[in-house]
């Protein structure tokens, strides 16, 4: 009997009755006002706005004008833990997560040590059953030490509670190895997430090959890094009926292989990014370090055609790859920099503000791609219905904030949203039955 | 101005009005005693990450020339050596109060990123492969000069410019003075996407004759390492600025230094169209009036600048 996949602290289950709320869960075809009651950790009770009277010791929200979503669930973190704390940790990240309204976290295994032993597996869960404020699942390395020449110990890191293999932050190089990685797949399962990028075109490259890293004079990271690796691997699945999924698609053209590769049948799966949906690579051009991070920011044709696909259908969740990183690391020049942004407390403003609100996407269909991840990863969607453990998340959709004014609750402050007005805050956030995140202005009536 | 950075924030009146206070200075270098009092008491801090002996003596020549203090700070033998970023060797020497640091390093944006760390005037003497912007005013003051002016100029820049801060500068400079920028060279050695900089892109010198101005491009050995051409033998067949090319009324410049017989033939850079020793002189003239337009106008050391720590 293989580990649960997901793990978190033993907080108190909570008694609470959100009052009036909006609820849109599309999956449960709920958009209207309703009362949720929640009792010990579990959806009790859904009625019509008004109707339901406060049970004793129940906690009463007032969420009139609020909305009341799923939880988030996010396939790709990096939670730092073990080796880099100082950029983050199990707790930090958790928090972060919690703040922006996740209920659950895949956590990526380029740590250091890489994660890529049971042992390890099971030290980190530890760690996690201890200090996790939300639900963490683990992605240990594809290959050991994520060195792409030999396979982990994939059956045995199922059996700890894998939820499946990465060697992200790196490419699987090697279309040998990959092969061997998805033959193997077949006896302990495990989905296979890819880091796409062919290193002889990314080379030393920092930001997107084009007209702006022309003219700042940086080295460019090529489109067709990221798309023929897409293609390669598509073609590679195909052939061994493996199960594969793209992480932090960039380029028009990776979205276009994707596309043809679910055409043909291939069990491929693939998620984009908010700084990918929302920004482009004229956000480098004052060479800001938070606007660097890999895949790189490309262009507007690049982001429109993510935006489609995440219509579509053709990419299937939103994932924040979260890379927390040092402040005395991101503040260096920019080609000398790490690769990366922090997202998980600006993911669901950030594309509320910049698509939603513009008409480009639906409200509808953000909630839902921003737990859609949950699934391709054989972890439980959240749902807003009776009987469930209550996932929840309570916006305010109105209110204004300014990214990064009063901290953050990761340790990191890397954001590449910094100092953005954004619309929708999150207020409340209800974790596997247990309270992880409530914004200090809400107001309780009991 | 506070800064030299870069020549995109420069307006064509700024880079005229250098370079009219470049000519001025001129006049200096032909003196016996070559210094004036114009900046007597400010220190200015060469800070250098990469090997210069041109642009860094030059930048000293300027500085002295104006009487002021000068502190030369190479990377190799220092403190970075030994780990200290960046920010930390700025925020150790700033202690120091120089009223201007004059920056290279090989990381684009360095010198505006140093900018924000000290009350120092920032001059950028190289930023990797973005921007060159003093090499870039002394080419317009050497052309100016020599044709009177940039307008309606058809200039070529010849060479390596994937690698070249040289060119980026250059290309934007010669464009706000009216001139029209042709880049050629190797494909491989063109970026993807220059064009959107407003110049024409060629793979081939077979039109170079409709150039006013040939400005060649250093080809460094180490670009064959990588593969970027296949062998400099093959690069000077096809890229090599020589008489056979060059014609009697272009001019023919070159940042320096030459590799003769690799992007130039030995005749061609002693001929008469080369302005390559002009460029040299002119850096020295053109620094002063950079150094003289960001420290001149303003008191010595004791403005705060915004955004700087306390």
């Amino acid at each position: 009997m293989a580990a649960p996949l997901l793990v978190h602290n033993s907080a108190p289950a909570v008694d609470v009755l959100i009052r009036e709320a909006h609820v849109l869960d599309p999956r449960a075809g709920i958009d209207e006002a309703r009362d949720v009651l929640v009792r010990g950790g579990v959806v009790a009770e859904i009625g019509p706005a008004g109707s339901i009277a406060a049970p004793d010791q129940a906690e009463v929200v007032e969420a009139q004008g609020r909305h009341l979503f799923p939880a988030f669930v996010d396939p790709h973190v990096h939670l730092r833990t073990p080796g880099q704390e100082h950029k983050e940790d199990l707790e930090t990240g958790t928090r972060a997560g919690a703040a922006g309204g996740f209920c659950a976290l895949l956590a990526m295994p380029n740590t250091d040590p890489v994660l890529d032993s049971a042992p390890l597996l099971r030290s980190v869960r530890d760690a996690a059953a201890r200090d996790a404020r939300i639900p963490v699942g683990f992605m240990p390395a594809v290959t050991r030490g994520m060195n792409g020449m030999e396979l982990s110990e994939m059956a045995e890191l199922r059996e700890e509670g894998a939820a499946g293999f990465t060697d992200d932050g790196r490419p699987v190089v090697s279309a040998g190895m990959l092969r061997k990685a998805l033959q193997y797949q077949r006896l302990c399962g495990g989905v296979i997430a890819l880091h796409e990028e062919d290193p002889t075109l990314s080379g030393k490259g920092a930001m997107h090959e084009g007209d702006v890293s022309a003219q700042l004079g940086v080295t460019g990271i090529p489109s067709i890094s990221e798309s023929t690796m897409v293609a390669r691997d598509a073609l590679i699945a195909e052939y061994e009926a493996g199960r594969i999924h793209v992480q932090h698609l960039s380029a028009r053209e990776s979205v276009q292989a994707l596309a043809d590769a679910k055409a043909r049948g291939v069990p491929i799966t693939g998620e984009a990014s908010p700084h990918h949906l929302c920004l482009t690579h004229e956000a480098v051009r004052t060479l800001d370090t938070r606007m660097k991070m890999n895949p790189p920011l490309r262009t507007e044709e690049d982001r429109q055609a993510l935006i489609d696909g995440l219509r579509s259908g053709v990419i299937d969740c939103i994932a924040t790859d979260h890379a927390p990183h040092a402040r005395d690391e991101k503040e260096v020049p920019f080609e000398q920099a790490p690769m990366g942004t922090t997202g998980l407390e600006t993911s669901f403003a950030a594309i509320y503000t910049n698509l939603v609100l513009p008409g480009v996407l639906t409200l509808e269909l953000l909630v839902r791609r921003l737990s859609d991840g949950a699934a391709l990863f054989a972890l439980p969607t959240p749902r807003i219905a009776p009987g469930e453990p209550a996932n929840l998340t309570l916006v305010d959709l109105d209110r204004e904030w300014v990214v990064g004014d009063g901290g953050y609750e990761s340790r990191s402050a890397n954001c590449c949203f910094d100092g953005r007005t954004l619309h929708g805050k999150v207020l409340l956030t209800i974790a596997a039955g247990t309270l992880a995140f409530r914004a200090r202005q809400l107001e309780v009536v009991r | 101005m506070k800064h030299l950075v870069s020549v995109e924030d420069l307006t064509r009146a700024d880079i005229e009005r250098i370079c009219d206070r470049a000519a001025s200075f001129s006049e200096v270098a032909d003196r016996e005693i070559k210094k004036v009092p114009a900046l007597r008491g400010r220190t200015v801090l060469n800070l250098f990450y990469e090997a210069s002996t041109r642009t860094r003596s030059s930048f000293e020549l300027a500085a002295k020339r104006l009487s002021a203090d000068v502190v030369n700070f190479s990377a190799s033998g220092s403190s970075v050596e030994k780990g200290e970023s960046l920010k930390d060797t700025v925020l150790t020497l700033g202690a120091h109060k120089p009223d201007a640091i004059v920056i290279r390093t090989p990381w684009a944006g360095a010198a505006e990123l140093v900018a924000g760390w000290t009350p120092a005037s920032i001059i950028n003497a190289g930023d990797g492969k973005h921007e060159h912007p003093t090499q870039a005013l002394l080419d317009v003051h050497t052309l100016r000069q020599r044709l009177g002016g940039l307008d309606g100029l058809n200039i070529w820049i010849v060479g390596d410019v994937l690698h070249s801060r040289v060119a980026r500068s250059d290309i934007m400079a010669f464009q706000k003075m009216g001139a029209k920028v042709t880049l050629a060279g190797p494909p491989t050695l063109i970026p993807r996407g220059i064009e959107a900089m407003g110049c024409e892109v060629r793979y081939t010198l077979d039109d170079l004759g409709q150039a006013d101005v040939v400005y060649a491009l250093r080809m460094q050995n180490e670009r064959m390492d990588e593969s970027w051409i296949p062998s400099i033998r093959e690069y000077a067949h096809w890229y090599q600025v020589n008489g056979r090319r060059l014609g009697p009324k272009q001019v023919l410049m070159h940042p320096g230094p030459v590799n003769r017989g690799v992007e130039l033939s030995a005749e061609v850079v002693d001929s008469p169209q080369a302005v390559i020793t002009a460029q040299v002189a002119a850096g020295v003239v053109v620094r002063m009036a950079v150094l003289y337009e960001v420290l001149a106008h303003v008191p010595s050391a004791t403005r705060t600048p915004e955004g700087v720590p306390a």
